[in-house]
């Protein structure tokens, strides 16, 4: 048995082949989920995939997060459904309040695109099991809005509970506060984050580095081993 | 216009003397006369907004059309060829089944008026291009031209360009891999940004832009007609900039990259579904191009009922709204059973999809507006049977004095210590140093097929997972060659991209052109461009690839200065599996460093020569494309057979340039010797054509040798790729740290 991991498309997306290819490689089952369908067709993981939802109009994931699908996806991330949000993905997670803070435009105000490295925080969210606590690993960064923000109580919390996921190591490639790179909720079911790990899971494409693959092995496990 | 009473066929028969605008329209008095003498009456004011605009140089290829015929008569024979020039893009046999679109285009005027916007709607519209082929997009690249580095309009213009063309394609979702990023002070007032794309679909998927079947729909899906653009292509792309007119920015359209990314998807999903007859994308021309030529490729013709183009202001006009650019609208003729499933997949997509008309038994073109007809006319004479020119041309008188002065009379370095600060002064020069502060605003990584990306040699994306297979885009022009002598220039042009899509590994298959050049009107210029295109035609024709479309862009001048003449050349090659590609990094130390060709005294034009004397005179390099067909099939059997681990393409900036870029790229030094016969001066800067360097590992030193002398390409031991530095035996050490300072702060720097 394999699990299914559903890859949501909002009109705009552009990483969600990228995400079903590299669930693929990493030995799951993707299914693709469209916003306008509120049923999950029984997946047991879903991944919000980069990208530039509605463009990014109004503010990045702020139209997205009201589409028919992320209704169900709300009720159930809350009752432990585990869900990624990569880029595109962590800023409607933001809007849709599964994860605190948000996202504003880079500090340099200019796209930003590199292999980027970063320190994992805590491996031990649905999403990070197969890494260790302190690693260091590089995962290609794209992005408009990059700059991670949230008031100081809620980083104090955040890091208070280890709930910093991962941070940029080197060099901070959006101005993000704490260099925070990605986050998680209390459960650790929910987790999103600015770079890119479906585009570090073949070694001879994009950045060249399999980096990112323990993000889908990691999920693998814990649906298969549930 | 006036448009009371409405301006229809029936009231231009009987109003033939109405004076109409045809000169601030763009067309000319014969031209208009033309018009007249097809149609048997005067136009009415939608049919001279749509000959004017059809019939502008930049829709019509009037003066370029007499000399672009050699293309097709020279055209080599090619079996990959499948659908070449006069459709929106070539396409390539690519094998297993896959077919390859690619096309390069210019939007050199609107980037200079507005640069976001202009560099933005350029990739829009050759994006739109490749998929009215029927192709998803791939990729595209970004050769652009600047003028001086330092000026203070260049801070004005490429940073506009560049977040135009990132802002675009980043949103998109279209990886870019490559493209070219060049300053001289030519490009002063008239930037160049061509923008180039690649599509890939099945064989059977492959669509064309024609309108058959009586009865059919036309079905104009995507964006809302609005009033930006107009008169864009015959305004803007087909004068001359002048300081006294008004300004253009009306002119210019304005890109919505979410718009075309719903269009995109919707348009493949209804290909699935073999729902599409024919299908035109509305670039230049808007409208009139789309309904013109989608009537006369077909076998009937066409009524379109204007009242039907959903409009973003109801107050356009009719003549305004055939004329309008308003970007990312697709026009597709639909069998009408099929309608309602069309219809069906653009609402899934929030793609707005309205039928306009019908494909007629008839032959002519018929437009009704408020229930009037108001354009019938025989389309072919609206889209192909525009005015020719045969512009006079001439050498100019300057030629042989420019020839004649001659760069190897130039003082070269007198010591070590001066040949040691030139090698730095060339590689923190604007030219060339590195472009990463451009490239990092492009996503290269989107779609998970990007192979490799710029500083490669060449675009590289995977198209089969399963098998690796696989294509290569570069491309290339110069034009302080192209200045010093047109013919070889666009020759040079061809042979770096060709060299380039060869060194890493992959087979150089079709060649797709951007001409950019001054004044049509001007004789020296049109003698430029007729050299430049007997060049190209003579160099596809012995190298094996035809050129399978392009794009001219004239009128690039202001006043009396038009820019060099300067043909960009896209070469796409196919590679059986991208696992063998060949990177510009150096790999490992201890591998042995090749040259490949032969190194002559050849400074014309030359990278050395203006960075170091801002001298451009003398001849380009020796043309040899017999040279290149050997050092490509040498390159791409040695990345077959694992010889080499690492290779880069000498061409501007010479031999030093290239080992500074793959040793900065690998973080390993390398040491080098002057060879026999060769003076350390020639050996670093010379830019001889035909040459690459290569990175050997020891075990492979023997086979790589005895194949190259099997074959009869020069090849030279240089050096070794080692330690922290890039050392000259006997005359200089730079360490990489200082070289990658010299390299990479240039550019962030100046534009800061």
């Amino acid at each position: 048995m394999t699990a299914r991991i559903g890859v949501v498309t909002f009109p705009g997306s552009l990483d969600d082949r990228d995400t079903q290819r590299a669930i693929r490689l990493a030995g799951a089952e993707p299914v693709a989920l469209w916003h306008k369908d509120k049923d999950l067709h029984q997946v047991d993981a879903v991944v919000l995939p980069g990208g530039f939802s509605y463009g990014d109009y109004l503010r990045a994931g702020a139209i997205s997060r009201f589409s028919p699908v992320m209704e169900t996806v709300i009720e159930q991330a809350k009752a432990g459904l585990p869900v990624l949000g990569i880029c595109n993905g962590f800023q409607v997670l933001t809007e849709a309040h599964l994860l605190p803070g948000g996202m504003l435009g880079n500090d340099h105000l200019h796209f930003i695109c590199r292999d980027q490295k970063l320190r994992v925080e805590n491996a031990t969210t649905s999403w990070t099991s197969d890494y260790s606590e302190g690693q260091e690993i590089h995962i290609p960064l794209k992005n408009m809005d990059g700059r991670y923000v949230a008031d100081q109580y809620t980083l104090d919390k955040l890091e208070a509970e280890g709930r910093v996921a991962f941070r940029y190591v080197d060099f901070n490639p959006n101005g993000s506060l704490n260099d925070i790179a990605g986050i998680t909720n209390e459960a650790g079911n929910v987790v999103g984050l600015m770079p890119h790990p479906e585009h570090a899971v073949e070694p001879l494409i994009g950045s060249g580095r399999t980096d990112g693959l323990p993000f889908f092995t990691s999920i693998l496990k814990k649906l298969v081993n549930a | 216009m006036s448009r009371t009473p409405l301006d229809t066929v029936e009231h231009a028969a009987a109003t033939p003397d109405v004076e109409l605008p045809w000169a601030e329209l763009g067309l000319k008095k014969d031209e208009y006369e033309r018009v007249v003498e097809i149609l048997g009456r005067r136009p009415t004011g939608a049919e001279l907004a749509m000959y004017s605009v059809m019939w502008s140089e930049h829709c019509s290829y009037k003066s370029s059309k007499v000399h672009l015929r050699q293309f097709g008569e020279k055209a080599p024979q090619s079996d990959a060829l499948l659908v070449g020039i006069g459709e929106n893009a070539g396409v390539v046999d690519v094998g297993q089944g896959y077919a390859v679109t690619f096309k390069v285009e210019s939007h050199n005027h609107p980037s200079y008026v507005e640069p976001y916007q202009g560099a933005a709607t350029g990739v829009g519209g050759i994006v739109r291009d490749i998929i009215a082929m029927g192709a998803r997009p791939v990729a595209v690249v970004d050769p652009l031209r600047f003028g001086a580095a330092d000026h203070p309009d260049t801070k004005r213009v490429l940073p506009g360009v560049v977040a135009g063309i990132g802002g675009y394609g980043n949103c998109l979702g279209l990886p870019n891999i490559g493209g070219e990023v060049v300053f001289d002070a030519c490009y002063q007032g008239n930037p160049l940004v061509n923008a180039g794309a690649i599509g890939v679909m099945r064989h059977e998927d492959i669509h064309l832009a024609k309108a058959s079947g009586a009865g059919n729909k036309v079905i104009l899906y995507g964006a809302r007609t609005g009033g930006d653009g107009i008169g864009g292509a015959s305004i803007l792309a087909s004068e001359t900039f002048d300081d006294a007119k008004p300004s253009k920015r009306p002119a210019v359209q304005v890109g919505d990259p979410f718009q075309e990314k719903l269009l995109i998807e919707c348009t493949l999903e209804a290909f699935k579904e073999k729902l599409v007859v024919g299908i035109q994308d509305l670039g230049a021309a808007g409208l009139s191009c789309a309904t013109s030529e989608l009537a006369s490729n077909g076998s009937g013709g066409m009524r379109v009922t204007l009242d039907d183009v959903p409009l973003r202001d109801s107050t356009l006009s009719p003549e305004e709204i055939l004329m309008s650019e308003s970007q990312e609208r697709m026009c597709a003729v639909v069998e009408p059973e099929k309608v309602d499933r069309f219809l069906e997949i653009c609402d899934k997509w929030d793609v707005i999809a309205t039928v306009i008309g019908e494909v007629t038994d008839g032959d002519r073109l018929e437009i009704y507006w408020h229930g009037g007809k108001i354009v019938d006319v025989d389309p072919r004479t609206v889209a192909h049977d525009g005015p020719v020119y045969e512009r006079p041309y001439a050498r100019p008188s300057w030629q042989d004095e420019l020839q004649a002065d001659d760069a190897g009379k130039l003082a070269r370095p007198a010591s070590s210590a001066e040949l040691r600060d030139q090698v730095l002064k060339l590689v923190a020069s604007p030219n060339q140093a590195s472009k990463k502060w451009i490239t990092s605003q492009y996503d290269h990584f989107v779609q998970g097929n990007t192979v490799l990306a710029q500083p490669e040699d060449s675009g590289m994306i995977r198209i089969d997972e399963e098998s690796g297979l696989g294509v290569a885009i570069a491309t290339d022009g110069n034009g302080r060659y192209a200045k010093l002598d047109p013919y070889a220039g666009a020759q040079l042009a061809l042979s770096e991209a060709y060299r380039n899509v060869a060194t890493t590994g992959a087979k150089p298959l079709a060649v797709s052109d951007c001409l950019n050049f001054g004044s049509p009107e001007d004789p020296a210029v049109m003698w430029q461009f007729a050299e430049a295109i007997r060049g190209l035609a003579d160099a596809c024709q012995q190298l094996g690839t035809p050129v399978t479309g392009g794009n001219v862009s004239l009128y690039n001048q202001t006043g009396e200065a038009a820019i060099h003449p300067t043909p960009v050349v896209a070469v796409l090659g196919v590679i059986d599996d991208v696992a063998r590609r060949t990177p510009v990094a150096f790999q490992e130390e201890g591998q042995l460093l090749y040259l490949l060709g032969d190194t002559r005294e050849e400074f014309g034009g030359s990278a050395w020569s203006q960075v170091v004397h801002d001298h451009l005179g003398g001849l380009p390099p020796k043309v040899d494309l017999e040279r290149e067909r050997l050092l490509g099939e040498i390159l791409i059997s040695a990345s077959r057979d694992g010889m080499i681990d690492s290779a880069h393409d000498l061409s501007d900036g010479g031999l030093i340039q290239a080992v500074v870029e793959s040793a900065l790229l690998g973080g390993k030094g390398a040491r080098l010797v002057v060879p026999d016969g060769l003076d350390a001066f020639t050996f670093l800067f010379s830019e001889s054509a035909g040459r690459a360097v290569v990175a050997v590992p020891r075990s492979e030193e023997v086979r790589f040798n005895d194949m190259c002398g099997a074959r009869g390409l020069p090849v030279t031991r240089i050096g070794v790729v080692d330690g922290e530095s890039v050392e000259l035996q006997g005359e200089f050490e730079l360490s990489l740290e200082e070289l990658r300072t010299a390299h990479e702060e240039t550019i962030p720097a100046l534009l800061k």
